[in-house]
């Protein structure tokens, strides 16, 4: 499935500077696993040391957390989007 | 903290609550005139108490636009002085305001803006030790902080008292709003558990925030407390926001409430306040910079060693952009570009790293000496420190 991944600001230093990615996959898993592998700075952000996705890391499938679908299985289908959203904690200096 | 100024008018101050005097009848028409406001929704809002955790650039919008919206008593916690770099966004504060605690500055600005209410100020950090005391008179929580430690002690705290928490961040052009801590809806520990490990956040030379994002955030947040208020509409609870400036899209995600949140789920195990800077972690962003131990240089003792005619290769780790607000005339590596580029350094002589303020070039320091530079230094406080003690005409940023 043609997908859609979404990186939000921070991380984009990780993936050339890109706001949007398209990769190929099945899952959600392997939609990530295709993009870290393109982008591998990318990885560690994403997941832990023991292959987790960070908890201060969240991963929706277009509109729904995938914590609240199937997680890394989550299935894709063609045209979804997958977005990253990290926590933030800016508000007045920096 | 101020007294009520409510006595303009004869009558007692619960009586003065529960009406408008001819003048605020006048300031507050345009609510007035609407039907989704009118009379009963002005007075809800004059009745209302909101405290505003942090008077920065979320805060600023926050406390005029719903001190000019009529609420009748507004809490603000801050422990900071206004200075020259906020400027750019916090447009609650003047150029003549700079060096002014910030509370005294908004004190001021607030009341001329609406005299009718009553301000409260906090001029202290907020903390596990006095957050319970300090949220415990108020309605609504509005959190408009800057670090991760205070985001989680607010909402806690929040939770805790069974207060809605209206949640706004920012990170240079991307802006996120959420209203948390509603009976049924998620906190902000439901969307992220944890915070992340010092390292993982974004270094200080990928900070910086567009000046008119935190005035769109936090318009937006002043909007989701009036709501609140007056009991209308759809709140963001159960919604995140994603606010992109550059892209000028608005995303919107489905929030649930964790059920196995500790602090709201079924079984919570978070019954009280934490230490909030041990659970973060030491970080950068917020803690003094990490203690990396690695030998130091003052600006005075570099410029004396130049004089001498030493032969010293400067060695700058910031970033291109801000190399052309200004510089030492050091050859520009950026701290990310280091482990690849170590060869175009000079290590015939002594090698000074600086960059702005000595946190980033002791990471380098520390890099270059493990991989085997041993006549490498850390300029002391970085091109501000130069600034202050050597060259004054270097512009600090």
């Amino acid at each position: 499935m043609a997908v859609k991944v979404m990186i939000p600001t921070p991380l984009r230093p990780f993936a050339e500077r890109q706001a949007a990615i398209d990769v190929e996959g099945q899952t959600v898993g392997e939609a990530l696993d295709a993009l870290t592998s393109q982008y591998g700075d990318l990885r560690r952000h994403l997941y832990g040391d023991g292959g987790q996705l960070r908890s201060f890391v969240n991963v929706y499938v277009n509109e729904e957390d995938i914590r609240d679908l199937q997680k890394d299985l989550t299935p894709l289908r063609d045209g979804d989007t997958i977005t990253i959203v990290p926590s933030i904690a800016g508000g007045s200096r920096d | 903290m101020s007294s009520p100024n409510e006595f303009s008018h004869p009558g007692t101050a619960a009586e003065a609550l529960a009406s408008l005097s001819k003048e605020e009848v006048l300031r507050y028409s345009r609510h007035l005139i609407m039907p989704e406001v009118g009379m009963d929704g002005q007075l809800k809002l004059k009745q209302a108490k909101v405290l505003l955790v942090g008077s920065g650039g979320l805060g600023a919008p926050l406390a005029l636009y719903l001190a000019a919206a009529g609420v009748g008593r507004l809490g603000l916690v801050d422990f900071d002085r206004v200075d020259f770099t906020n400027l750019q966004r916090q447009v609650l504060f003047g150029t003549s305001d700079v060096g002014v605690p910030k509370l005294t500055a908004a004190k001021r600005r607030l009341s001329d803006l609406n005299p009718e209410i009553q301000i409260d100020t906090y001029e202290t950090q907020l903390t596990s030790e006095n957050a319970l005391e300090i949220l415990r008179p108020y309605d609504i929580v509005v959190d408009g902080t800057d670090n991760f430690p205070t985001r989680y002690l607010v909402n806690d705290a929040s939770v805790l008292l069974g207060k809605p928490n209206v949640y706004g961040s920012i990170f240079r052009f991307e802006g996120q709003l959420s209203v948390f801590g509603l009976p049924d809806g998620p906190c902000y520990r439901c969307l992220y558990p944890e915070p992340p490990p010092p390292g993982l956040v974004p270094s200080c030379a990928e900070g910086g925030v567009l000046g008119v994002l935190p005035g769109i955030i936090g318009s937006l947040q002043a909007m989701e407390v009036l709501k609140l208020i007056l009991g209308s509409g759809n709140s963001m609870a159960g919604r995140l926001l994603l606010f992109d400036a550059l892209e000028m899209s608005f995303r919107e995600l489905k929030l649930r409430k964790n059920r196995e949140c500790p602090l709201c789920g079924e079984n919570r195990t978070i019954h009280k306040l934490i230490d909030y800077y041990q659970f973060c972690g030491v970080r950068g962003e917020e803690a003094p910079p990490p203690s990396v131990e690695v030998p130091e240089m003052t600006p005075i003792e570099l410029r004396d060693r130049k004089s001498r005619g030493e032969r010293i290769f400067l060695l700058d780790v910031r970033e291109p952009h801000e190399y052309q607000i200004c510089h030492l005339d050091g050859y520009l590596i950026p701290l990310g570009d280091l482990p690849r580029r170590v060869q175009e350094i000079d290590a015939s002589g002594t090698v000074v790293v600086h960059c702005r303020s000595g946190v980033r070039s002791a990471k380098a320091v520390d890099f270059l000496r493990k991989a085997g530079f041993s006549r490498v230094w850390n300029l002391k406080g970085g091109i501000l420190a130069w600034s202050d003690e050597v060259d004054p005409s270097i512009p600090k940023y």
